[in-house]
Formats: structure tokens, C-alpha cells, sequence
């Protein structure tokens, strides 16, 4: 299993790349991708919508169930990953290109880890 | 096989249907540009075609059928015989009252029967099924509170044993979902629930005995939390068929129930239905009930509306026809009939997963309701071969599988429920099916990932399915 080190990460299995500090992609991990199965569908958020962080902001289906995906940060939608609802595989086969949404305006963010970190929480999770 | 509109043939029809016998209007100013591509079968060909589609589908009059939490009892064919009485199906429900009495005594008595046997004042029949029943009895706690000036009560707690459909139903009808974790056991974490109740509680939805078959020791300390809170109870009846006539949610506490007539009341279920939901109410809830209720009044019955009624959650008496089936099974089983189906209900469940403890881990190990859990966990780290590949194996075996994958607090979890309708012989041989595929699948775990072997269609691609569905006939142009 694969996190890169340019990454953080939450307990719930978010990742978020922050491109300054005000803005950053928001994905789902290689664990959590794993954990779900074959992805079959994502409800995303529209641009512009707000975003806390810890709370649900959009959710994805697998064959399996269906699940929150909370959100990193607090902040606004800026733009969101149309692509992912016409090819909800490339969540499995590339979680940490498959970014759900662009946040910016960021004013507060969750419990975030490091790659080292997540990783071993991912460990005494399994 | 070949779909019907590969069946198809232009020109090609039937000629067994009766000519109109009312004036032809004409109606050019809404005509089609181009006709409707309906196949075109004659009669014989047409019936073939859904025989054939008949045979390639699974019922419980086919064999056994244990989905958990989904009750497949059989369904009496004297149920089929009195729901297509002419004095039913010849009616509409637009006709005055008088000329359908029949039909209003037949809602009024199953409501009465149904009151009684979920220890509630007042019952609408109007819901078309199980989450639709939830979603209705959440507009009634939710005009409850309303009605008493109460507006800041917005949350509803859900145990994470619950279906699915209960947070779902909770979210439509506009509340906050608070998940309340199980205890180590399976039942309700009170600690968790007393943390959780509060000004803002508006009600508590629970399935008892839950969805790992098991009936919660504590519900009346639960039911009185939620209450001591200033919220509701709602008692989801998915799993009726173990309590009835034993005991009633409304003495556990309970303000509002559902129950599914197309589970506990041998009416038709799945793709056989239409299902029919009723929702019961204490008498303090009456006047939210949506639809009307037959009463009677000047020795004659009426049918009449709530004053505060939440709004009609769907035409007129809902469906009719799953009511006079119901009716007819209680009717049938009778007085003694109710609780005796629960206990055989339990008692089926006992003796199989007896029969497969010592081979299949039990997720909690005791004396289950009408349903149990098995985990496989341990086999799928040891050996690769998981629940699915297991379920799919019995297929080999002329067994519908049991549910899969839920509930979602067990890993790897088949939950098996064989209900009151099975006989011992069928059991032991469900047993021997269960114990046998288990053994093959140790003995060749690569074997297991192909099952089913005999079937037509082996394992569809789901994950295809879901994600590029091939919904519409392509005519090829």
C-alpha cells in the first residue's frame, strides 16, 4: 500500500495536498479505496458549496455499501472532479490522482498525520 | 436466452384482445412522430418467454430461501385466491362508502388485528412498504413535536445495527442522524445512549430483536431513556415475525411501529410484491395519521380523515390488494397461529445454527431470535475463501443464499434466516448443504472463487453492472 510523502491524512482516510495554504485537493487513501472495494459510484459536492472539517461532504458507493467522505478542511468548493462520476474506477485504480474536490478559502482543517504517521495508524487499525 | 424484443418479429400479433366499447376519440394533435418500438409477439410467444424467464428465477416455492432480516416465509395460495375475489378487484376507490363496505371492513379488521398484536391505538394502511412506513412514522413524531411548539428537536438516534433504510428514512424526513455504537454483546451501548439524548432528541428508531437476530435485554430501560429525554420510540418491524404474539413494542415502549406485511404477513416479497407497510401510533399520535382509517359510525363503516394528518404518503388506501392478503393470513393462523409462527420462527433458527456451530463461527454465540449471524472472517485471512464465495457455493446446491455483508458491524457476515415455514427435513438438508460447501471450499479454496458451477449464469460482473449499466434495448441505430 502506497502514501506519498507530499500528503496528509486523516483518521477517517481522507487525503488532502495543500497547493498553498489557503487551497488543497481532497481524495480518498489507497487504504480506504482497498477497505471499500470496487467503487461504483461518487455523489459529489457542487462548486461552491461550503466544507467543514470532520463532516461529510460527499459519499461513495461500492458494491458493498455506501460511505461518508469527510472532509479535511473547512473551507468553499471551488471546483469539483467531474470526471469521477462517468469513471468512478479511477478512485481504485489511482486514489491519489482521483481528487474529489478543490477547496480554497481555508480557514480550519481536522487532525491531520503524515505519511509515517497514517501509515502506522492504518497498521494497528488492520 | 433471447430477449423479448429479439423475440420480435414486425407485423406480428396478438388477436385475443377485446375491441374497444367506447367511442374513439381522435387524438392527432398528440400523436407520436414516429410509433412506439414495442415487440411484436403473437400471444403463444409471449407466454413462452416469461415462462422461460420464470424458470430462470429463484423463489421460495422453488426451495429454501433463508435471506436474513428478510423474512421469506411461503405465501398460502388461498392468499392469491381471496385477493382476486371480484367484490376486491372489481371496485374503485373513488366509489361512495356504502357501495364498499366489504372492503372498508376489511381495512378496519386489520388494523384492529394489527393494533393488537404491535400494542398500538391506531394504524394507517396507507405506506406502500417498509422504509416508506419509516419515513411515514417519522413526519408523525416529527408533527408531534410540531404541534406542541417543540421545533428544536431535529436529531434522531439510530443504533449501528440498524438496516440501512433508517438513517436513510431519517435524513428524508429532514433529521440529523446520530449513530449509537453497540456494545460488545450486540445490544444498544446505554452509556452511549444516555450521552446522546437530549433537548434536542426528537426519537430513537430500533429494530428488536436487532439485526444480529438478538433481542435487547434492556429495552425498556432504552425506551425510557428516550422518553425521560422528551423523544419518541420507533419500532422498526422488520423482524416482527420473532415476537408476535409473545410480546408487543408498544409495552416495550414503543410510540410508532411499521411493520412489513410483505415479511411477517406472508404477503409476497421482493420482486413478487407490491410490499404494503402499515404504521401504527399511540393514541396520542392519531390525529397526525395520513390517508383515512375506516371507522364505523351509525352502524355502517366510513372512512375518515385526521384532523392534523401529515398529508397522504400515497393514493388513496395504499395497496389494497396486500391488506386482503395480510387479512386472510391472520385470518388463517389465527389466534393461536400469531404466536405460534413466532416460536417456530425461533425454534428454525436455533436448530440450524446448532447444527453449523461447530463448524461456522457464530458472530455472537447464543440463543439467537429468528435469525443468526455467521463471521468468516477467520476463514477469509486463513484461506482466501470469503462469505461471498460461500454464498455463491450454495447456489450448487439448489439454495437461494443467505443475506451477505450485513449487518455491516459483522465482518465477512452471512445472516441466515430460515423461518417458521420449513421443515425439519428441509433444515438438515440446508445443514448438510452448509457443512458440505464449507469443507469443499477448505479443500479447494481456488475451486470456491468460480462457484456457482451449475448455474446458467455463473458470477456477473456486479462492479460492470453497476458502474456501466445496460439499461435500454439497443436497436442498433
Amino acid at each position: 500500500m502506497h502514501f506519498p510523502e507530499e500528503l496528509k491524512y486523516t483518521k477517517t482516510h481522507e487525503w488532502v495536498r495543500f497547493t498553498d495554504e489557503g487551497t488543497a485537493y481532497i481524495g480518498i487513501t489507497d487504504y480506504a479505496q482497498d477497505q471499500l472495494g470496487d467503487l461504483v459510484f461518487v455523489n459529489l459536492p457542487a462548486a461552491g458549496d461550503d466544507l467543514t472539517a470532520g463532516e461529510p461532504f460527499a459519499d461513495v458507493e461500492s458494491v458493498k455499501a455506501v460511505s461518508d467522505v469527510n472532509s479535511p478542511v473547512t473551507g468553499t468548493v471551488r471546483e469539483v472532479n467531474e470526471d469521477l462520476a462517468d469513471a468512478p474506477e479511477k478512485m481504485n485504480e489511482a486514489p491519489y490522482e482521483a481528487w474529489f474536490v478543490l477547496a480554497e478559502g481555508i480557514t480550519d482543517q481536522a487532525e491531520l498525520m503524515d505519511a509515517q504517521a497514517y501509515e502506522a495508524f492504518v497498521e494497528s487499525e488492520g | 436466452m433471447k430477449l423479448i424484443f429479439e423475440r420480435s418479429v414486425s407485423g406480428r400479433h396478438t388477436d385475443f384482445l377485446p375491441s374497444s366499447d367506447v367511442p374513439v376519440s381522435d387524438l392527432q394533435f398528440a400523436e407520436r412522430e414516429r410509433p412506439l418500438r414495442l415487440p411484436e409477439l403473437p400471444e403463444v410467444e409471449v407466454d413462452r418467454h416469461y415462462t422461460e424467464l420464470s424458470h430462470e428465477t429463484r423463489g421460495v416455492n422453488g426451495g429454501f430461501y433463508p435471506l436474513g432480516s428478510c423474512t421469506m416465509k411461503y405465501n398460502p395460495a388461498v392468499l392469491e385466491k381471496t385477493a382476486a375475489l371480484p367484490g376486491f378487484t372489481g371496485v374503485h376507490p373513488l366509489q361512495a362508502d356504502e357501495s364498499v363496505q366489504g372492503c372498508l371492513e376489511v381495512m378496519r379488521l386489520t388494523e384492529q388485528m394489527l393494533a393488537e398484536i404491535t400494542g398500538m391505538d391506531a394504524m394507517t394502511l396507507q405506506p406502500a412498504a417498509g422504509a416508506h412506513g419509516e419515513f411515514t412514522g417519522l413526519l408523525l413524531i416529527k408533527a408531534w413535536h410540531r404541534s406542541r411548539g417543540d421545533t428544536a428537536r431535529n436529531k434522531i438516534l439510530v443504533p449501528d445495527s440498524a438496516h440501512g433504510t433508517n438513517p436513510a428514512s431519517a435524513a428524508m424526513a429532514g433529521f440529523e442522524v446520530v449513530n449509537i455504537p453497540s456494545d460488545p454483546n450486540g445490544y444498544v451501548d446505554l452509556a452511549e445512549l444516555r450521552q446522546h439524548v437530549g433537548a434536542d432528541t426528537a426519537g430513537l428508531m430500533l429494530t428488536n430483536p436487532n439485526t444480529v437476530g438478538l433481542f435487547d435485554p434492556n429495552i425498556s430501560e432504552i425506551t425510557r431513556i428516550v422518553h425521560e429525554a422528551g423523544g419518541l420510540n420507533y419500532y422498526d418491524g422488520a423482524n416482527l415475525n420473532a415476537i408476535m404474539g409473545i410480546v408487543r413494542p408498544g409495552d416495550m415502549g414503543f410510540d410508532v411501529v411499521h411493520l412489513n406485511l410483505h415479511k411477517t404477513f406472508a404477503t409476497p416479497h421482493g420482486g413478487g410484491g407490491p410490499g404494503s407497510g402499515p404504521v401504527g401510533c399511540k393514541a396520542f399520535l392519531r390525529d397526525f395519521l395520513p390517508g383515512f382509517r375506516a371507522e364505523e359510525k351509525d352502524g355502517s363503516l366510513h372512512r375518515t380523515q385526521a384532523q392534523a394528518r401529515v398529508g397522504d404518503v400515497r393514493s388513496f388506501g395504499g395497496n389494497f390488494g396486500v391488506v386482503v392478503k395480510a387479512l386472510t393470513y391472520l385470518l388463517s393462523i389465527g389466534r393461536e397461529g400469531v404466536p405460534q409462527t413466532a416460536a417456530n420462527a425461533v425454534l428454525n433458527a436455533n436448530y440450524l445454527m446448532h447444527r453449523l456451530k461447530d463448524v461456522y463461527p457464530m458472530a455472537f454465540d447464543v440463543t439467537c431470535m429468528h435469525e443468526f449471524v455467521i463471521t468468516l472472517e477467520k476463514m477469509k485471512e486463513e484461506t482466501g475463501v470469503s462469505a461471498l464465495d460461500i454464498a455463491k457455493g450454495l447456489i450448487d446446491y439448489g439454495m437461494h443464499p443467505p443475506t451477505m455483508y450485513f449487518p455491516l458491524i459483522v465482518h465477512e457476515a452471512l445472516m441466515v434466516e430460515p423461518t417458521e415455514t420449513e421443515t425439519k427435513e428441509t433444515l438438515d438438508a440446508a445443514a448438510d448443504a452448509f457443512r458440505k460447501v464449507l469443507e469443499e471450499a477448505r479443500a479447494n479454496p481456488e475451486e470456491a472463487h468460480h462457484r456457482p458451477l451449475n448455474t446458467r449464469i455463473r458470477r456477473p460482473d456486479e462492479v460492470k453492472a453497476a458502474r456501466k449499466p445496460v439499461i435500454r434495448y439497443d436497436f442498433g441505430d
